[in-house]
């Protein structure tokens, strides 16, 4: 029963993870409490669904073309909405949900809520240790590390990177060392949602796609994210997997309390706060004003 | 002077009379609120349903009611109570104090049809439920007539005919599994929402299965809109079910039975999975979805009576699929047409002895009431169907020389195909 709790828990942590890394990306570099960061993810699944089922695009290149729509449509919001507001973390996070509430009725709207599903960029399955899993299962379980690894080397070894880095230590002195600060808030925002985007077309193929699909994800991610630490992408990523790991754990533990999942992570989540008030790995940002 | 005062009396002259035209106009009219989530396909089946049959209802004339011809006029309220069961209780406090309905048909979550039942009974108006299955519903009408004597519910069964339903559902299956697979006691999973419809079944199932040469080796209970099955399909394959008995309405049924084909489980799905019966599900699952068995109302093949045929042809045109359970507002308008021109009026408390008395064959099969104002389950009345998957088409294969007792004569729909179990359970399981 182990393996299979550790299966579970890795497939579960690791679409927590993908989304996380995101999060807490724009959050530590930016400080952009961005709700609608789950949103995002849900306007790429239709977008890709959109793109296969309409448009007659193979997956690999329906997923692309989403990426590019949603980064775009990432950095126009950002420009419009959120940039405006970046001064005022609390308004930042009322419009966000606004946004992603608009998101959600602007998909009711054109597609109502009829569930739709994406195709499976991997299809098939295999028996590990008495237990079947399939190999988009196994994808989403290899690419959680990956993008962890890929967001690391673009923030340890590249110019942007450091940059970044910079700027989410003290946006004011980077700004006043002639970074444009705002540019790379810009930068960070783009990469968040584009990851957002690439999650929606590596994990949404295991559910279904709807309008309210948003809600669930975010309330895990923000979750991983306050469980690891706020701002810290190694944390988030972490805690995802703890936050996988309890609902693992429920649903064996306790069949019939299964819907009960989501609320015991949670409920480990406020009790690792109660212990540590930052989180696992809580980055502390200096006073800038 | 004289003449803007002859103008003004003319335009007030025509403004009463296009008032008392309208007025009169209106008054021709029976209002029907259709009431459910109509952003989504239970919605649109209810408006579907209600749809055609008020439009056949008025390309005939209309409803005689008393010694007047009145045509319907359908008005469209959004339930939204997947989300918000205080959306549902507004839209149907709006549908008859604003739009003024005089009777209702539809709802569909039991918690939001209580809250509707409640307004609706303060309301006197009647409302005849078309897709909530709890049967404390009902239960209503029994303990306080005077109360709730305004509800009826056309369809679906109630959860107890629907446990009596699923138990045959799952004796015609582990005897398909007993015989053909040489497993003399098939081991039955259960995964079933956490919703009020649920709870008595599922207690109903772990006390009678086992009388029934059945195992069960556990119960799950998702969440109704759980976006992942990960970890309830990791832990059923390990209990080694051979049958999974689903009591899922919402999308976790997709995900579910999306999930269990990629993984190629050696057990066959069955029960209650709602967006199985929809013709949309093939696709949804990408073909994963196949062998899945549900019940449902209707499937293309298969004839209940007569008028089956002509009535599936016609939705079929019109609407492009079969209908869904909830599609069952047609025979509610229906109802109320009959119950209305036997009243000779539209007066609530005269309409529903006459909705009481209501004995009707329709596309469905036989409708008429019990005392708790439910639609009569059985041989001869309702029955509803048991739907499989296969190969991409959707075929009726339940009942089959099913006997609802030992003395019954056994009861076969003409069109019903064979019960077929997953090749790869076969694989795995034949000796």
């Amino acid at each position: 029963m182990i393996f299979n709790i550790i299966i579970s828990s890795l497939i579960n942590g690791s679409t927590y993870a993908l989304l996380a890394i995101g999060f807490s990306l724009v959050f530590g570099v930016a400080r952009i409490v961005n709700i609608a960061h789950t949103a995002f993810f849900m306007v790429a699944s239709y977008c890709i669904f959109l793109c296969t089922n309409i448009l007659g695009l193979n997956p690999f290149a329906a997923m692309m073309v989403t990426i590019i729509l949603t980064v775009l449509l990432g950095l126009i919001i950002f420009k419009i909405i959120i940039d405006p507001l970046r001064e005022h973390e609390a308004a930042v996070l009322i419009a966000t949900v606004a946004l992603a509430m608009s998101f959600q009725e602007t998909m009711l709207l054109f597609f109502g809520g009829v569930f739709q599903s994406l195709p499976y960029l991997v299809t098939g399955n295999m028996e590990i240790a008495g237990i079947r899993v399939a190999y988009q299962q196994l994808l989403i379980i290899a690419m959680a590390p990956l993008v962890l690894a890929a967001v690391w080397i673009f923030l340890k070894k590249t110019r942007m990177g450091l940059a970044i880095r910079a700027t989410s230590q003290d946006r004011e002195v980077a700004n006043l060392m002639g970074m444009n600060e705002k540019g790379i808030a810009m930068m960070t925002m783009a990469v968040s949602v584009a990851l957002a985007a690439f999650t929606g077309a590596v994990v949404v193929p295991l559910s279904v796609v709807h309008p309210h699909m948003w809600l669930h994800p975010l309330v895990m991610t923000m979750a991983a994210v306050v469980l690891g630490g706020m701002g810290s992408v190694k944390g988030s990523f972490i805690g995802a997997y703890i936050l996988g790991f309890a609902e693992a754990l429920v649903v064996f533990l306790i069949p019939m309390g299964a819907f009960l999942k989501g609320s015991v992570a949670l409920s480990i989540m406020v009790f690792v706060l109660l212990l540590r008030p930052d989180g696992l790995f809580g980055v502390t940002f200096e006073e800038e004003r | 002077m004289k003449k803007m005062r002859l103008f003004t009396r003319v335009c007030l002259s025509v403004c009463l009379i296009l008032f008392t035209a309208i007025n009169t106009w209106a008054a021709k009219e029976i209002k029907i609120g259709v009431i459910g989530p109509m952003n989504f396909t239970q919605g649109q089946g209810q408006w579907n349903g209600a749809l055609m049959a008020a439009d056949e209802i008025n390309a005939n004339g209309g409803i005689q009611a008393g010694n007047k011809k009145m045509k319907i006029k359908l008005i469209k309220a959004d339930s939204n109570e997947f989300i918000s069961i205080t959306d549902a209780a507004s839209a149907m406090e709006r549908v008859i104090a604003y739009d003024k309905a005089d009777f209702i048909v539809g709802g569909f979550r039991t918690e939001a049809v209580l809250a509707m039942q409640d307004i609706a009974s303060d309301y006197k108006k009647i409302f005849l439920g078309c897709g909530a299955a709890s049967k404390i519903l009902c239960d209503r009408v029994e303990k306080d007539y005077d109360t709730y004597k305004y509800w009826f519910r056309v369809t679906p069964q109630n959860n107890i005919y629907l446990v009596k339903t699923n138990f045959a559902f799952l004796h015609m299956v582990a005897t398909t599994i007993r015989k053909e697979l040489g497993i003399a006691k098939p081991k039955v999973a259960i995964v079933g929402e956490k919703q009020v419809w649920v709870e008595r079944i599922i207690g109903a199932a772990k006390a009678n299965l086992p009388k029934m040469g059945m195992e069960v080796v556990g119960a799950w209970r998702p969440s109704q809109t759980a976006t992942d099955m990960v970890a309830e399909l990791a832990a059923i394959q390990k209990s080694g079910a051979h049958i999974i008995f689903t009591l899922l309405t919402a999308s976790s049924g997709i995900t579910f039975a999306k999930q269990a084909g990629e993984l190629k489980i050696p057990a066959v799905m069955v029960g209650i999975n709602i967006e199985a019966s929809k013709e949309t599900f093939w696709e949804t699952t990408k073909g994963n979805g196949n062998y899945v068995m549900t019940i449902s109302s209707h499937a293309r093949n298969v004839e209940y009576n007569e008028l089956t045929k002509p009535y599936l042809n016609r939705y079929i045109k019109r609407f492009g699929e079969i209908p869904t359970y909830t599609a069952g507002t047609y025979n509610a308008v229906k109802i109320l047409k009959q119950s209305i021109e036997n009243a000779g009026t539209l007066d609530s408390d005269k309409v529903i002895p006459e909705i009481e008395r209501y004995d009707e064959i329709g596309p469905g099969g036989r409708i008429s009431f019990n005392k708790s104002h439910d639609v009569k389950w059985g041989p001869g009345f309702i029955t509803s169907l048991g739907v499989q998957w296969q190969d991409g088409k959707l075929l009726g294969v339940w009942p089959n020389q099913w006997r609802a007792s030992k003395e019954a004569p056994p009861l076969t729909y003409k069109g019903i195909a064979p019960f077929k179990l997953p090749p790869w359970m076969i694989e795995k399981y034949k000796k």
